[in-house]
């Protein structure tokens, strides 16, 4: 390669950089594409994936770079494998820089028959940059003409088509002549006068080319693209262009953009959506814009100050007009310093919609709490959540990955300022009923789990029975996400609440009884819900231990609302969550629902304290009943796992309560202990290795040996196996008078 | 309710696209002369977007922005807004009149609704109307986009309204012999778009509608039903085929027709105010 191109060198007065030229496998090591774009969040398997996929397109490249003579593509199927490969990377992420300087190359340089040379060009899409010197050492090729005319003028297509994404142009400037000379090739011409018409500048506008251009039009008539150079010549050069030219045309240029266009929107949106999660929020003020074509609807608007700059020259009729005086343009910040230093002559964009991506902007919105910019921003979202919802809308324009991405946006800025839109809120009530269950479905639950704690009373009309439906009738999957996103909004709205009871604290707590007990109340409607679809789920889906961890996932939030979040409830799971983590087949299950019962005995018991000692929250006393719910569990799990009553013990209507009569029937040999701790079908693996370590030799299995001190080196094998759970449970659930025995449940009742 | 015939001549007959337009924010009447002139440098920026040079005279194009004050329905609501674009032909500069080329109006006639939720910063204009290109739309309507933070989004009309404005405006009192009353009607799912007119005669509409209506100058979504459940048994008796299975896409009567698209023609001046009441409740349904 090297020396081809000294070859070249010496025969034209060019001078190629080389610096753009890193070798592949510096390319390789280094950032792939864009080094910001893959700094994080790429998980490993889409790294391998990335990994074999350069290994191979490198492979492609160095062929390319060696192959020799006119190979035939049909015959060759090394050829056809290299193609494809070039052709597959080109259209899903676009080429690397270092790729054209190869394959423009081999496809300028006539070794290979046109077909091939024509899908080499046509996949020519960039993912970042085009080296100019690749471009120069092309047009180099195009001189001593080893390609034939079509191959010439699809290059020339193409570099009207990527023009824009070439680093530099210095070097193509000097060779504007050269362009200029291809002017005489009569198939060339349109495309020729479109790319000079890109490169033209002022000190390029020389007579010799008007008078040849007018030669030309003498010659091919009122051509468009020939009128196009002209008047740009005329522009610069009005004194030496002195023709007159007819008025506006609508077109100039054929769409020359041809077969690339498409791909390059493709290979960008891709690329952006394969950037790490935050980075649209921490880029400033630069965001790609919507390619949107209908103008009332924009996704992501820029930032920019009231319109009122562009005016300088009535500067004073402005500052009557608007009343600004010395304010801070939003477009110039872009640092979190400069927003401290100008924070009290700062005002908001012209569209409030922009602060979106601005994160600058969000910080001064959470300190500017005033209700105009709210409003603004509600109307806003509102329109168009709902003019770009892609099953809400009447006319099918939308486009779904844009949708997607800007629910995505909303729903970032949400977890920024740590609330959820009112406007939001509205749509999802709006668009649930409607949905799918599948078009963005994760972006929806995750909006879901914002939407803002209010005592708004037809929640469950409008939130819960749509997504009771989904529930039930979708995937396990499916219910485990939305019990997650129930878990996410039950955590916004304590924390919401922890929040408010501090900034409320200090002035209006008269104020707060009334709302919030309504607040409490809506709290409560959510935990319930969740309690009864949770029950009907695991029945539905035969208690799958993944479903169990949702569950119960969500209910190590719930048990702690009293102690974590200060609010007075607390609310029991119900029996059909229960007996089943109870009786689970996986101590993972287990263990969680012992951590649970001790978090909830914690909380009950400090709320105990709290009732005996002060006595004016008394209005926010746990019913009893609560306690109650408690106390029945708590007996049937220690009668469970430790005392070996459970079937006697058991109160809870739902319970295990059984007759002897009948647990006889079903011959199990000593069927009372069978879910302690010992023998429960969840511990028993942790039994028998725990056997195997105690006794090497003992091949008998007999569990029975577990007892006294062998039963306290059990528990301590099973808390060193990271049953902390359990441990804590009990820890403080099972008052262990005496070592010895082991049948006492103390006072487990608070 | 009674608005000058005069000075409404102009919003009649004509096709007017429909729109719903969030409150404006820190619009102010009295500078009406400086958004013209802002608004007049923005279309002629835009005019020139996407060309490196412009080549030839672009048409010169005047921006007017008006009042209507007259054009509202309770005292709470905003006076209504006109923009005008008319261009002058570059052939002949100076004396040739003026031709108009655009013409769009935001309006809020008993928006009381809206008003009275909104803080003082915001003005409420949520019914705009818009005839002419598409392309000025597009321009006038980024340009009230960026400059008052609002949102629009075209304003269809469902066909339940659609059939309500049959009942109401068959119930219209008009003076001179009044054209028949039209309803157009897409059949649904067939490969090639099949409409069907239905023209009745104003006088029987209205008799029919009187034996409907029970209290004169009330209506209730009961009656509406009978009364389209008539027009369409008694098209069932003639053609065999059931309307309550299609779409009603039109209605068209003396005082107004609309489609379901979201496009009205206002034909009386002294119900036009009527007609706007009830766009201006859709409008502000929509935003809320």
């Amino acid at each position: 390669m090297q020396r081809r191109q000294s070859f070249k060198t010496q025969k034209q007065p060019l001078q190629v950089h080389h610096k753009n030229q890193t070798d592949l496998s510096a390319w390789r090591k280094g950032g792939r594409i864009d080094p910001e774009k893959n700094v994080q969040n790429n998980q490993s398997p889409n790294n391998q994936k990335n990994d074999s996929k350069q290994g191979s397109l490198e492979q492609a490249l160095s062929y390319f770079e060696k192959v020799q003579d006119r190979v035939s593509l049909k015959k060759n199927s090394v050829l056809q494998k290299h193609l494809t490969t070039v052709e597959s990377i080109a259209l899903q992420s676009g080429l690397p820089p270092e790729a054209f300087d190869v394959l423009l190359n081999v496809a300028l340089s006539g070794k290979l028959a046109d077909t091939v040379n024509t899908r080499l060009l046509k996949s020519l899409l960039p993912a970042s940059v085009i080296p100019e010197t690749s471009v120069v050492s092309s047009v180099s090729w195009l001189c001593v003409s080893k390609c034939s005319g079509n191959i010439q003028l699809l290059f020339l297509r193409w570099l009207i088509a990527v023009f824009d994404f070439i680093d530099h142009k210095e070097q193509l400037h000097a060779l504007y002549g050269f362009f200029f000379s291809f002017l005489q090739d009569e198939k060339m011409c349109p495309y020729v006068c479109h790319l000079l018409y890109l490169l033209t500048r002022k000190e390029t506008v020389k007579p010799f080319r008007i008078r040849r251009l007018l030669d030309l039009q003498a010659k091919m008539g009122m051509q468009s693209y020939l009128q196009a150079l002209l008047s740009l010549y005329k522009l610069y050069c009005p004194e030496l262009v002195t023709i007159t030219l007819p008025g506006k045309m609508k077109t100039y240029f054929k769409n020359s953009e041809g077969p690339w266009k498409a791909g390059i929107n493709t290979v960008r949106r891709r690329n952006q959506e394969n950037s790490p999660v935050f980075q649209p929020l921490f880029l400033g003020t630069a965001q790609p814009q919507s390619r949107k074509r209908k103008w009332n609807t924009q996704l992501i608007i820029p930032v920019s100050s009231t319109n009122t700059n562009n005016l300088e020259e009535d500067e004073k009729k402005n500052r009557v007009l608007y009343s600004m005086s010395e304010s801070f343009r939003v477009e110039q910040l872009q640092t979190f310093s400069q927003l401290l230093q100008n924070i009290h002559h700062l005002e908001f964009p012209s569209q409030m919609g922009s602060v979106l991506t601005n994160p600058l902007l969000l910080h001064y919105m959470n300190c500017i709490k005033d209700e105009s910019i709210y409003l603004r921003l509600y109307y806003w979202m509102g329109q168009t959540l709902q003019e770009e919802c892609t099953w809400c809308a009447v006319d099918n324009n939308q486009d779904e990955e844009e949708f997607k991405d800007f629910l995505e946006t909303v729903y970032k800025t949400e977890c920024f300022l740590q609330e959820g839109f009112s406007s939001c809120e509205e749509f999802l009530y709006k668009s649930l009923p409607l949905w799918d269950g599948f078009c963005c479905r994760s972006q929806i639950l995750r909006l879901v789990s914002w939407i803002p704690l209010s005592s708004f009373s037809e929640i469950k009309s409008h939130l819960y029975d749509p997504l009771a439906q989904f529930f039930f009738t979708s995937s396990l999957y499916f219910k485990c996400s939305i019990l997650e996103c129930l878990k996410e909004l039950l955590q916004n709205w304590l924390n919401w609440h922890v929040i408010h009871l501090d900034s409320e604290s200090d002035s209006q707590v008269h104020s707060l009884n009334t709302t919030h007990s309504e607040l409490l109340n809506v709290v409560a409607e959510l935990i319930h819900f969740v309690g009864s679809i949770s029950t009907l789920a695991l029945r539905l889906e035969n208690n799958p231990t993944f479903l169990l961890y949702f569950i119960l996932d969500f209910y190590e939030t719930a048990c702690d609302m009293y102690l974590r979040y200060n609010l007075p409830l607390l609310i029991m799971p119900p029996a059909g969550v229960f007996y089943p983590a109870l009786l689970s087949m996986d101590s993972v299950s287990l263990n969680q629902l012992c951590y649970i019962m001790y978090r909830y005995r914690t909380n009950l018991v400090a709320a105990k304290e709290n009732e005996l000692s002060k006595k004016e929250t008394v209005q926010f006393r746990f019913s009893n009943q609560t306690y109650q719910e408690y106390n029945q569990y708590i007996t049937a799990m220690v009668g469970c796992l430790w005392t070996s009553s459970v079937f006697q013990k058991d109160i809870h209507p739902q319970g295990l309560r059984m007759d002897d009569e009948l647990l006889k029937k079903t011959a199990v040999q000593e069927f009372k202990n069978s879910f302690n701790i010992v023998y429960h079908p969840a511990m028993m693996g942790y039994a028998v290795l725990f056997l195997q370590q105690a006794w090497p030799d003992d091949t008998t299995f007999n569990f029975s040996l577990i007892k006294g001190k062998k039963w306290n080196w059990y528990l301590e094998y099973l808390y060193a196996h990271g049953l902390k759970g359990l441990k804590v449970f009990i820890e403080s659930s099972i008052n262990r008078v005496s070592q010895a025995s082991h049948s006492k449940a103390g006072n487990v009742q608070v | 309710e009674n608005a000058d015939p005069q000075r409404t001549a102009f919003l009649l007959r004509k096709q007017w696209t429909l729109y719903s337009v969030t409150p404006l924010y820190r619009f102010s009447n009295a500078h009406l002369r400086d958004y013209a002139r802002l608004l007049s440098s923005f279309i002629a920026a835009e005019k020139q977007k996407g060309l490196a040079v412009e080549v030839g005279v672009e048409l010169d194009i005047k921006v007017s922005v008006s009042s209507l004050p007259y054009l509202k329905g309770s005292d709470q609501d905003q006076a209504a807004i006109l923009v005008q674009l008319s261009s002058r032909s570059p052939a002949s500069p100076k004396n040739s009149e003026e031709k108009l080329i655009w013409s769009g109006w935001f309006c809020c006639v008993s928006g009381d609704d809206l008003s009275k939720n909104v803080p003082e910063d915001f003005t409420c204009l949520p019914l705009f109307l818009v005839n002419g290109a598409e392309c000025y739309t597009s321009i006038v309507g980024s340009w009230f986009q960026k400059t008052f933070d609002c949102s629009f989004r075209r304003l269809a009309i469902s066909p339940l309204i659609l059939s309500w404005m049959a009942a109401m405006w068959t119930g219209c009192k008009v003076d001179k012999t009044a054209s028949a009353m039209e309803l157009v009607f897409s059949v649904p799912c067939l490969p090639q778009p099949l409409d069907i007119s239905y023209a009745i005669h104003p006088e029987d509409a209205k008799a029919l509608w009187d034996t409907v209506q029970k209290t004169p100058g009330e209506i209730i979504q009961e009656e509406v039903d009978v009364f389209m459940d008539c027009l369409y048994s008694h098209f069932h008796r003639h053609f065999r085929i059931h309307l309550s299975a299609t779409k009603l896409v039109k209605v068209s009567t003396a005082i107004a027709s609309a489609h379901c698209d979201g496009i009205i023609k206002f034909l009386q001046s002294q119900y036009l105010t009527g007609v706007l009441m009830l766009l201006t409740e859709l409008a502000i349904s929509q935003i809320e």
